[in-house]
């Protein structure tokens, strides 16, 4: 056995060890219970020695049995060390020891003599560990922003790390801040002109840029290349260097606090990457059919309809949910535009919300909820579209 | 024959294109030109607006003469600044009616009262009024009168048309806006978002290219920053990282990591003591770049993965036959297949995040040492209201970005030369 690659068996693992209790640790501290310690150099100690005796054992014992062991004499030390926690807090530890035994199961003696063991030992743990880490670390502002839109001010005021929530309580209670925010501060009227806006922006958008890409991509017409390559440029560049000169002369035009001059703004910024999706995409439909088509004697109108736009379902539909997103999530536009409640999208009204110091955060919470389900359920839902209108959109971001 | 029939396809073409054409033209293209000559005024956010000559009709009734009533507006020339010229007024009036001693400015005219006021001076205002008398003596509908509003017109100068130029504004941004530090900001945000966001983007691309349990679920969660709407997400970040309720400080002080709660937002240095020496960490900057980087890996890693799924098995095969360790095949067959994608990733995010606002104005709004140059596009033309000065900061922006997309493509076009 290769002492260099027991050592890193019996630190890694056992540091795995430590950050998936500190991860149980957190989330139950936000439970409510109190946690002083996360005991770092007694975890450690318990992992190596859990470590160590299942190389000691090897295959003698079931794995089943192995494993459950370790975890009823690690839950007892560490129920002995932090006291009279609920008992849920304690099924938990033994779940991740069940879990983390079996991962240990497959090291034996032999193994960890193989060629590049330690470096084998290093990549599995670290795939764990990414697992574990990239997870908690991305949906944990998610997991908050839901939970704070069910406390009270109050109740954030005592204890800001008591994220349980009371569901034994009045449902209309629970739900405060979103009956608020929809009675009191009109996001139902929100909602419905951010829905107009962005599926207004992806009907626009398409009704331009089909024609458009189908031209590019199929007809031979002068400057054909200086066009295909000016609309990756344009596309390059950013909304904030074309506030200014929108902003005047939407002023002067009256075009401000109008949800018909956001639409006008969008549906140009979403253009260029339309045209770009859309054309690759009609490139690879076979010619032939055209050609069948014009011996029918059909015109380019007919062509789009009948031939291409039945084809190309898929590469619309993503476009069209990528389209969808953008508007949805736009910002910086609503914000120069829109100076009246009355015409707010949801993400301008989130943001006025926010501007009053005294506004409630788990209002502002609420609010952040209901703009970002629909378009994570959208994505969710949708997400084979959607992730290959990701990867051709995403020169932008 | 085939002459006209190519002609007819370009036409199509044009007819195709021309919509499309002409939106972008005007929205984006006219824009970026719009910037230039607006960089060279001297122009504020309250010049922007139109002049426009306005009256407030107020209606009265006159005492014990019931088929009289007094007619009171009130002009006013909405700008501060400019005069209007040539100001036109036209009302209505119910018929029976007809005005006594009417102003000499006005004529009356088949129910319609028209006036010829002439020029008005900035902030110029005056009481004008009108008394109407039914010529049957019979009562005066007040409320018919009310309904009627008057029409008013002129001509002022477009502070945006004229052709007074001047470098002032130029002039200001590199040597009154503290131009090196902006300029050093945005480079770090840049940079370093970029440089983060590639190497968790590789990290996770390694990490959901191997099988596991759930794995496409982990693929899905993965995209969640990057799908969110950023509004929601600044905040709960900011949620996150108050000083005295956020979650992160009271987790961090309950567990004795820090002895006092962290400002991650608001504070400009962090001093760390490394080894005798003191290192000052731009705090504020670093906490937004880490959001950066939250918000933007999942986009390098759809890229490398996409790329990493194309890498044929055999490669690892024959590297496995070779006695190959993991971290040689990652060295050896996984690096090099994905370094020209990391280098496309690179320029394409490079520019992405030099041109970023939202993240940084929701986050900090661009206090505390996090100012960069689109936070100050933004802060010149609409916290300061200098129009002219907001428009030439974006002019900088637009050359610098012509001179990374110039890299970029002649690096491209070597790269295909190259293959």
């Amino acid at each position: 056995m290769k002492i260099k690659s027991l050592i890193l068996y019996c630190l890694i693992s056992s540091i795995f060890l430590f950050s998936l209790v500190s991860i149980w640790k957190v989330l139950s501290t936000l439970q409510g219970i109190e946690l002083k310690n996360l005991n770092f150099v007694i975890i450690l100690t318990l992992g190596i020695a859990i470590s160590l005796i299942n190389l000691i054992i090897g295959d003698k014992f079931h794995k089943a049995l192995k494993s459950i062991i370790f975890a009823i004499l690690f839950t007892f030390v560490d129920g002995y060390l932090v006291q009279l926690m609920p008992i849920w807090y304690n099924v938990g530890i033994f779940g991740i020891l069940i879990f983390y035994s079996f991962k240990i199961d497959k090291y034996n003696q032999k193994n960890l003599d193989l060629d590049h063991s330690s470096q084998t030992v290093l990549f599995e743990f670290l795939t764990l560990f990414g697992i574990v880490l990239f997870s908690f670390v991305i949906l944990f502002p998610f997991y908050m922003m839901i939970v704070t839109s069910f406390k009270t001010q109050a109740a954030l005021l005592i204890n800001p790390l008591d994220f349980s929530i009371n569901f034994a309580q009045d449902i209309k209670e629970l739900f405060k801040s979103y009956f608020v925010i929809f009675d009191t501060y009109k996001f139902g009227r929100y909602i419905l002109i951010s829905t107009f806006v962005s599926v207004g922006t992806v009907i626009i958008t398409l009704i331009f840029a089909i024609p458009a890409a189908y031209a590019v991509a199929r007809l031979n017409f002068f400057g054909k290349n200086f066009l295909s390559t000016s609309i990756l440029i344009i596309y390059m560049f950013p909304a904030i260097v074309l506030v200014i000169p929108l902003y005047t002369v939407f002023s002067q035009l009256g075009l401000r606090n109008n949800v018909g001059g956001l639409l006008i703004v969008y549906t140009a910024t979403t253009l260029p990457v339309a045209i770009y999706m859309l054309q690759g995409y009609f490139k690879s439909i076979p010619k032939e059919l055209e050609e069948a088509a014009i011996m029918d004697k059909l015109n380019w109108f007919g062509i789009i309809i009948k031939i291409i736009l039945p084809l190309s379902i898929p590469a619309i539909s993503s476009v069209a949910l990528y389209v969808f997103m953008i508007a949805w999530n736009e910002f910086l536009f609503s914000l120069m535009f829109l100076d009246n409640p009355n015409s707010f999208t949801l993400s301008r009204a989130i943001q006025y919300l926010s501007g009053d110091a005294e506004t409630p955060r788990q209002y502002l919470m609420a609010g952040s909820v209901v703009v970002t389900i629909p378009v994570l359920f959208i994505f969710v839902y949708f997400e084979k579209y959607l992730v290959s209108g990701l990867t051709a959109g995403s020169v932008k971001g | 024959m085939s002459d006209t029939l190519s002609k007819i396809e370009k036409r199509t073409a044009y007819i195709l294109l021309l919509p499309a054409v002409i939106l972008v033209f005007s929205i984006i293209l006219f824009p970026i030109f719009a910037n230039v000559w607006i960089s060279f005024k001297e122009v504020g956010l309250k010049d922007i607006r139109i002049p426009e000559p306005r009256a407030k009709k107020i209606v009265k009734s006159i005492k014990d003469s019931s088929d009289e009533i007094k007619i009171i507006y009130k002009l006013r020339n909405s700008s501060l600044i400019l005069d209007i010229r040539d100001v036109k007024f036209q009302d209505k009036t119910p018929k029976n009616v007809e005005p006594l001693n009417l102003d000499e400015r006005c004529q009356f005219k088949s129910n319609i009262i028209n006036c010829n006021f002439g020029n008005w001076k900035a902030k110029y205002k005056e009481n004008f009024q009108i008394i109407l008398k039914n010529k049957e003596g019979k009562k005066i509908n007040k409320k018919e009168i009310k309904s009627f509003k008057p029409k008013l017109s002129g001509k002022s100068d477009n502070i945006l048309l004229n052709t007074n130029f001047t470098l002032k504004n130029f002039k200001k941004v590199f040597f009154q806006n503290e131009f090196f530090d902006l300029l050093m900001t945005t480079f770090y945000y840049t940079f370093f978002g970029t440089i983060g966001s590639i190497v968790f983007g590789i990290l996770a691309a390694q990490l959901v290219n191997q099988k596991f349990f759930g794995r496409t679920f982990m693929r899905s969660i993965l995209l969640f920053p990057y799908v969110g709407p950023v509004v929601a997400l600044a905040y709960t970040w900011e949620l996150l990282l108050d000083p005295y309720s956020g979650t992160l400080n009271n987790l961090l002080l309950n567990f004795q990591v820090i002895q006092e709660p962290l400002n991650l937002l608001g504070q400009k240095y962090l001093t760390i003591n490394f080894f005798g020496f003191d290192l000052k960490l731009r705090l504020a900057l670093t906490t937004v770049i880490i959001f950066e980087i939250w918000r933007y890996f999942p986009l390098a890693f759809l890229f490398i993965l996409a790329r990493l799924q194309a890498v044929p098995k055999e490669l690892y095969e024959a590297a496995d036959v070779d006695g190959a360790g993991p971290l040689q095949k990652f060295k050896s067959i996984t690096l090099p297949q994905i370094t020209a994608v990391i280098s496309i990733l690179f320029m394409i995010r490079f520019i992405w995040n030099f041109n970023k606002f939202e993240d940084i104005f929701l986050l900090t709004g661009g206090a505390s040492g996090t100012r960069t140059l689109p936070i100050n596009v933004y802060e010149q033309g609409f916290t300061i209201s200098d129009i002219g000065m907001g428009s030439a900061v974006s002019i900088v922006i637009v050359l610098l970005l012509l001179m990374f997309m110039f890299i970029y493509f002649r690096l491209l076009g070597r790269r295909a030369d190259e293959n």
